[in-house]
């Protein structure tokens, strides 16, 4: 197994793991940062794509990329703020409101 | 062959480090393992060459992103119910779906992927034609963000601000 499968193999173990915990975990703000998990697995796998391409644009891209997701975790986190103190908890079971 | 043993070293630190997450009861633990994953990937990354993208991922997520959770994960009392039971009724569904999608893309990884045909492949990185680059070719993307950055603040305070004047 070569670095590159190593590499990719590893992106799609955190992948999982990252879903995995979306999906099982109670707490929203351990769910919040599963998601990053997903997302710096995905990045993972971008990268090793951008260093065996060569050149200036995959690396561009990941850039990109880190500032769409600071942009997303700064609002991500006042949503759950917000949900937390209306609802008084942290437990996802509770916000029975959103399940229509 | 350190080169390899280090790889290793930080591959399996980042497996680790997700592994713990998915366990560990405390979410300021939670936190403690997702900067150890994000720093064994800045790691990986340096050792791919891509020295700038290792610097960003400990400047933007573990300086930024991880500090900002962690302050919220103290602001907030975390010993409720889901302190007490960490899973939620979705755990072994939950499971057999991350085995499914891992070994499907697992299969597809080992029948599709194509060694490259000469170790020659990865060309140097070098900072000073990225940099340059970077503000000739990408300066659009770049004052973009800046905006997105811009949308996310207002939209951040509108969230918080917003509740308050309907409850007053």
């Amino acid at each position: 197994m070569d670095r590159t499968q190593l590499l990719l193999s590893l992106s799609i173990a955190l992948f999982a793991l990252g879903l995995l915990g979306v999906v099982v975990r109670r707490n929203a703000l351990v769910m919040l940062m599963c998601m990053e998990l997903m997302v710096n697995g995905v990045v993972l796998s971008l990268v090793t794509f951008a260093s065996r391409l060569g050149g200036n644009s995959g690396v561009a891209l990941v850039f990109l990329v880190f500032v769409v997701a600071a942009a997303e975790i700064a609002i991500a986190i006042p949503i759950v703020l917000l949900l937390a103190r209306q609802r008084r908890t942290l437990d996802v079971g509770a916000y029975t409101v959103l399940g229509g | 062959m350190m080169e390899a043993l280090l790889l290793y070293l930080f591959v399996a630190g980042a497996l680790a480090g997700a592994l713990t997450m998915l366990v560990a009861r405390h979410p300021m633990r939670v936190a403690l393992a997702l900067i150890a994953t994000m720093l064994s990937l800045a790691c990986l990354y340096a050792e791919l060459g891509v020295h700038v993208i290792a610097v960003f991922q400990v400047l933007i997520y573990v300086g930024a992103v991880m500090v900002f959770m962690v302050f919220v994960i103290m602001l907030l009392d975390t010993r409720d119910a889901s302190f007490v039971q960490r899973y939620s009724a979705l755990l072994l569904p939950g499971v057999l779906v991350a085995v499914l999608l891992a070994g499907a893309l697992g299969v597809l990884l080992a029948q599709h992927y194509v060694t490259p045909p000469h170790a020659a492949v990865t060309a140097d990185f070098r900072l000073q034609s990225f940099s340059a680059a970077f503000l000739r070719d990408y300066w659009l993307h770049f004052e973009l963000t800046s905006v997105l950055l811009l949308v996310a603040v207002i939209a951040a305070v509108a969230v918080i601000k917003g509740r308050g004047e309907r409850d007053g």
